[in-house]
């Protein structure tokens, strides 16, 4: 595929990496000479020094044969002008655009372009997806092993509390390695140790195993 | 008439004393309050600090019951932006926008915006007046 990249930012560059690793043929539109001399000299001569919504430049870039266009500049205004041109003028099949404000998302989608990303939405999302629902917590990940270290926050609440390890179905292939709670000093647990509400668990699992863990160490 | 203008240079800066002196209901918006400065200090209309490719800002500039709607900050793709916003969103009756680039220009056009270019009219004025005064 020919994939032009309008802004030569981290998020342009990045992207044009990967994408040149998949096998495409992409250029860079960059205004700026010095951020387009560097991207040559490291990626090759792919990036052509211009402005993204002039039809000139975007002429010159073989924007008529493109199959797609994405817009990653910082200004949310450029993307949509880019991608509109792009569309309008070139018939461009697939544009996509970067979105800072996520208040123009609609606007966007109003307007034609195919696809936004918003990044402030995505870290929102994952955000709300880790901390106050999800009690475990991804800690490391041994390698080669397929086994990951996991931390996991017992709340005040969890019908376990109270409960020694031994009472608990920890799933096979899983190991607490340590008990972290208010009281103690961390300790390394035996079958004997009662879980304490506010106290962090630190375990090693498969990930298959890991929601059959919380669920044994929470009880729910 | 209700008028919102985004952008206070010096054709904002004109346009809205204008209007404001014809007895019209004028916001002036712009990012730099600075700029408020080209205001004469006999303008009775509102001076409102705000980004006008911000719909948060439209709003206070009360964007959902003007009448007219003017965009003529020095960036295209700003002015471009919020023209397609209030037509669009907020689905004002009238909305202008300036645009330099006469590619662009010609591209909104088609696209249902009313635009002006100034880079074409001055030029055909400029070529117009040279040409005139030659004989």
């Amino acid at each position: 595929m020919y994939i032009i990249v309008v802004g030569g930012g981290r998020v342009g560059y990045y992207l044009t990496k990967a994408l040149l690793e998949e096998g495409h043929e992409v250029l860079i539109i960059e205004k700026d000479k010095v951020i387009c001399d560097n991207i040559n000299e490291e990626l090759g001569s792919i990036c052509l020094r211009g402005d993204g919504c002039e039809a000139t430049v975007l002429a010159e870039a073989g924007t008529e044969r493109a199959d797609m266009l994405v817009a990653v500049t910082g200004n949310d205004q450029d993307n949509l002008v880019s991608c509109q041109i792009a569309k309008h003028k070139f018939n461009v099949k697939l544009t996509i655009s970067r979105i800072r404000n996520p208040k123009n998302e609609i606007l966007f989608k109003k307007l034609g372009i195919d696809v936004t990303i918003n990044s402030t939405n995505a870290i929102l999302e994952a955000i709300t997806e880790l901390v106050p629902t999800h009690t475990l917590t991804h800690l490391h990940t041994v390698r080669d092993k397929g086994l990951n270290i996991v931390e996991i926050k017992i709340p005040d609440e969890a019908i376990t509390t109270g409960k020694k390890i031994k009472e608990l179905s920890i799933p096979y292939g899983c190991t607490l390695i340590l008990v972290i709670s208010k009281k103690h000093s961390p300790q390394i647990p035996s079958p004997e140790t009662v879980i304490e509400g506010d106290a962090q668990i630190i375990a090693i699992t498969p990930p298959e195993a890991e929601e059959a863990l919380r669920t044994a160490l929470l009880g729910s | 008439m209700k008028v919102i203008i985004m952008g206070c240079g010096r054709v904002g800066a004109q346009l809205a004393t204008l209007l404001d002196d014809e007895g019209h209901s004028v916001t002036i918006l712009d990012i730099d309050a600075y700029s408020f400065r080209r205001l004469p200090n006999t303008f009775r209309g509102t001076a409102l600090l705000g980004n006008g490719i911000d719909q948060e800002a439209l709003k206070k500039a009360g964007i959902e019951d003007t009448d007219a709607f003017i965009a003529v900050t020095r960036g295209d793709n700003r002015n471009i932006m919020a023209c397609q916003i209030a037509k669009h969103i907020f689905n004002v009756p009238r909305v202008l926008c300036r645009i330099y680039d006469p590619v662009r220009q010609e591209m909104y056009e088609s696209l249902g915006l009313e635009t002006i270019s100034p880079t074409t009219i001055i030029a055909a004025i400029l070529k117009e007046k040279l040409l005139k005064e030659k004989k």
